[in-house]
């Protein structure tokens, strides 16, 4: 599974990233930061959609976005 | 068993120090920024880079890289590059400058080191307005456009039409790559990328003036939401400004 870290203190809010998102799961939350700006997020429950192409995290001015990435399981497993 | 495989794919490049900009919720200075840090990282010129700051919104670049840095006065950088990569013709000399710096009070600094050929990189920013002071009307304002300095809309008669900088550097003589890119849309950010590597490289390897025009926006002066902002340079920057290579001596096979 991949997901993206938002690095609250770093976010103002400018939503670039939810233009960018491939599935549309990167939000503004109802949360403010200490700069005063509601930073972007990914619901609880939309977690699991993300893909990790890491486009957010291109777009971001500010670097707020980190971006993990779980390579599937190898093909031997199955 | 899924966190130990957990990798970290996208994160600050080291070239970039961590720490807040100053800049405005949308402005794409930070994309620019990254995007030089990135490179500085890969092609390892850090320790080997002097930046030439200029004046504008993008004062406080050497707050932000993680390299040597000398401010120039207003429109000045290309003329400090010059004598800084004279002086150490080992380093690798970039400089960073806005559209009021470069194509208004820099336009002979720029035209002559970009004529004469000088071993070094210039990250042109345009915004089309001059962010710093409060959005007054720059060279490469929009026909139409409202600033602070043209309330009715730049008037083509009056103020002339807006500069295109990059297709006059890559008539003159001593550039090697000159090319303009966006940073509207992850698309054009990645080429953005690519052609900064390709400026780059050609003062790495010695075969003259480097040159990337960078779109970006301006959401404050603009006076529109960030979004909006992005879609503003889509609608109506690029087709005035067409993005592309304008000149790549890489390309031709030949250096100048």
């Amino acid at each position: 599974m991949s997901r993206i870290e938002v690095l609250e203190d770093r976010c103002k809010g400018c939503l670039l990233c939810t233009t960018v998102c491939p599935v549309q799961i990167i939000v503004q939350s109802q949360r403010f930061n200490q700069n005063g700006y509601k930073v972007a997020e990914v619901p609880e429950e939309e977690k699991e959609k993300c893909t990790g192409c890491a486009s957010c995290a291109l777009i971001c001015p500010d670097l707020a976005i980190r971006v993990y990435r779980t390579p599937k399981a190898k093909k031997g497993e199955d | 068993m899924s966190e130990l495989q957990e990798k970290l794919v996208f994160d600050r490049p080291e070239s970039v120090i961590d720490r807040p900009t100053h800049y405005c919720p949308g402005c794409h200075h930070g994309v620019a920024h990254r995007l030089v840090g990135e490179l500085l990282d890969e092609m390892k010129l850090r320790e080997e880079s002097i930046l030439i700051g200029s004046i504008g919104c993008s004062v406080f670049l050497y707050n932000y890289l993680d390299i040597d840095a000398v401010e120039a006065p207003h429109g000045r950088a290309p003329a400090v590059g010059t004598g800084v990569k004279r002086a150490r013709p080992d380093k690798f000399v970039l400089t960073y400058q806005g559209d009021g710096d470069l194509a208004s009070i820099g336009m002979a600094e720029i035209m002559h080191a970009a004529n004469r050929g000088e071993r070094i990189c210039v990250v042109f920013v345009n915004n089309t307005v001059y962010g710093m002071t409060g959005g007054q009307m720059a060279p490469t304002t929009l026909v139409g456009q409202r600033t602070t300095t043209c309330p009715g809309g730049r008037c083509r008669d009056k103020e002339g039409l807006p500069i295109k900088m990059t297709e006059i550097i890559s008539q003159l003589g001593g550039v090697a790559f000159a090319g303009r890119a966006s940073l509207d849309s992850v698309k054009n950010i990645r080429t953005a990328k690519k052609y900064l590597r390709k400026a780059f490289e050609c003062q790495v390897q010695d075969r003259g003036f480097g040159f990337v025009e960078l779109l970006s926006a301006c959401p404050t002066n603009w006076k529109m939401p960030p979004v909006k902002a992005n879609e503003r340079i889509r609608e109506e920057m690029i087709p005035y400004f067409p993005l592309g290579v304008y000149k790549d001596v890489t390309e031709e096979g030949g250096a100048c």
